[in-house]
């Protein structure tokens, strides 16, 4: 599957939009859950919450593994994606359709310092090797 | 172990297969200095048949007591089939297999038995069982500190039973949690509303709810699971599991019930043995669970769409999920669980209302009877499960020793760990203690006063 060229990457394997209203949506790449295999359950940081770059600040489990989910820049939680409470597996039907969480960004330009696409891709190819 | 199969030319002649002089020579690799060669006091081997002839000597020299003791570990009834059953080829193993395509019949009985105990508490869901009911409570407090998030502090009241909160300080204190002790009502023995007030709006995950508690006495859980909501925080209960026959189950309590519910399993078909191995139980809300520690058995469908059993939501577990694990619990007590689940599954609901409600009766039976002796009061005057603390006109020690000589086990000499007290005796009374044994006891007991 191609990687959205209007999206940014973490390299812990998250995406960032960023929408018209200032805030970034965020999920995880479809590389991810493809490692993961089948999900059966989100945990999303709660509305409100102000989160670091990088700080743990969620969790996904899939039948084989579980990984934190980090956040990509740093801001504050202000929507979170209810429909994976109970539909985890949306994510596996579209990785960059099923956001899981939106951040307020503290400093927008950390997103301009995540990777782009074809950076994003090299690490997937570095990582597979 | 009783029997050891190899004799001494099977010895010589692995010595020989492997060229070892003699079994030391095994050892050569620990130096000289660190070995502590012959103990003195320790006789040499004996045959067989004149060890058996020791021990049983030894064994009588134990006595046979009539036990009015609890305090944590109590003596119930349990019918002869509980431990036929449980001890047969296919249940006894030293080590609870999981494997589902090798252990269906392990892994029913222990879905069997959460099923007994979310019904027991009224919880959604429970786990396989933890090491035992101190062990449980401490678990229990840190579910509900990673549940919070926010706060690392626990309000444990002083009711709670001081080995509980030993063990509970012992495994939650390297973690940075704080255990903020609570006093009970003087005049009660229970938590009082009025105290906890002081802690209202300020940090704290959760509060534990113990019922009965520590001295028998039932605690106002309703109120007590509210007020916690209310302030935000988890409620947790310390259960007997026996009780919840009669009482108000965890489940139940207040508006919401309470979120955790632990205890120790003994009662429910454990033998007493020197303090174990027992079992904890551990259950919560259906919306906890991830957080919930240990094995967690689940009912399934195989590829023949056939039901099936097998561990789930491994994904809490340290073998998926190494330090962000939920506990370093990776195991259950199977054989002492696989007892309870028999236990459980001859008394039915109605055998374990009985047996609770035998209890209850006994130890009013026994208060009464008590009470008529000059000096001997109860501490509290609260409804009580089938446990209460005795005030004694005299140091409660010397009481105790004077029953011992007449082969009585009186109570738990509450006095060290409650010095508040005064002289002061926890006694109980279950369903195994017949009229005459009442009557033994409050004679003894006048008698040890009046001497």
């Amino acid at each position: 599957m191609s990687i959205p060229a209007d999206l940014k990457y973490s390299d812990s394997h998250e995406w960032v939009r960023l929408d018209a209203d200032g805030n970034a949506t965020i999920g995880i790449t479809h590389h991810a859950q493809d490692l993961l295999g089948d999900l059966v359950f989100v945990e999303n940081p709660k509305v409100g919450r102000k989160l670091r770059k990088g700080e743990e600040c969620g969790v996904v489990e899939s039948v084989k593994a579980a990984s934190d989910i980090y956040a990509p820049i740093g801001g504050e939680v202000v929507a979170v994606n209810a429909e994976l409470e109970t539909a985890p597996e949306k994510i596996n039907q579209g990785a960059y359709q099923a956001w899981m969480f939106k951040l307020k960004p503290a400093d927008a330009s950390e997103i301009a310092s995540l990777l782009d696409a074809a950076g994003y891709q090299k690490l997937v190819e570095a990582e597979s090797k | 172990m009783p029997f050891i199969p190899h004799t001494e030319d099977d010895v010589r002649e692995m010595l020989a297969a492997i060229g070892v002089a003699d079994i030391d020579a095994l050892f050569d690799e620990i130096p000289a200095a660190l070995k502590g060669g012959a103990i003195p006091g320790v006789p040499g081997g004996m045959k067989e048949m004149d060890i058996a002839r020791l021990m049983n000597e030894r064994a009588r020299m134990d006595g046979e007591y009539l036990s009015f003791l609890g305090a944590g570990a109590y003596e119930h009834h349990i019918p002869a089939a509980v431990w036929q059953i449980a001890t047969r080829g296919e249940f006894y193993s030293a080590y609870t297999p999981y494997q589902a395509e090798a252990s269906q019949g392990t892994l029913q009985l222990l879905y069997e038995y959460q099923s007994m105990m979310a019904s027991l508490t009224a919880l959604d869901a429970t786990n396989a069982s933890l090491y035992d009911g101190a062990s449980a409570l401490a678990e229990a407090v840190l579910m509900a500190v990673r549940l919070h998030k926010s706060s690392r502090r626990v309000l444990m009241p002083r009711s709670v039973n001081p080995r509980y909160r030993d063990v509970v300080r012992s495994i939650v204190s390297s973690q940075g949690i704080e255990i903020v002790e609570v006093p009970f009502d003087a005049r009660s023995g229970c938590l009082a509303l009025e105290t906890l007030q002081s802690h209202a709006g300020k940090d704290f995950a959760g509060l534990v709810v113990p019922q009965p508690n520590f001295f028998g006495n039932l605690e106002d859980v309703d109120g007590l699971a509210d007020w916690t909501h209310a302030q935000g925080a988890l409620a947790i209960g310390c259960v007997n599991p026996v009780s919840l026959a009669l009482l108000k189950p965890p489940g139940a309590w207040g508006s919401a019930g309470a979120d955790i519910a632990v205890g120790e399993g003994q009662s429910l078909g454990v033998p007493l043995a020197n303090g174990g191995p027992y079992f904890g139980f551990m259950a919560c809300r259906q919306a906890l669970v991830r957080q919930m520690p240990g094995r967690i058995v689940g009912r399934t469908v195989d590829a023949d769409g056939h039901p099936g059993y097998t561990l789930t939501l491994q994904a809490r577990e340290q073998h998926i999920r190494r330090s962000k694990a939920t506990s370093n619990i990776c195991t259950n007590q199977g054989l002492a669980v696989t007892a309870a689940t028999i236990h459980m599954a001859i008394l039915g609901a109605e055998g374990l209302r009985n047996v609770a409600a035998a209890s209850h009766a006994n130890l009013q039976a026994l208060v009464e009877r008590v009470l008529r002796i000059p000096g001997v009061r109860r501490l509290f005057s609260g409804p009580v499960f089938h446990e209460t603390v005795l005030g004694l006109p005299r140091p409660a020690a010397a009481v105790l020793a004077h029953l011992r000589s007449r082969g009585i086990l009186g109570g738990h000499d509450v006095s060290t760990e409650y010095p508040e007290f005064g002289a002061a005796l926890l006694v109980c009374a279950t369903e195994t203690r017949t009229e005459a044994d009442l009557d033994a006891y409050a004679a003894a007991l006048a008698d040890a006063l009046a001497s």
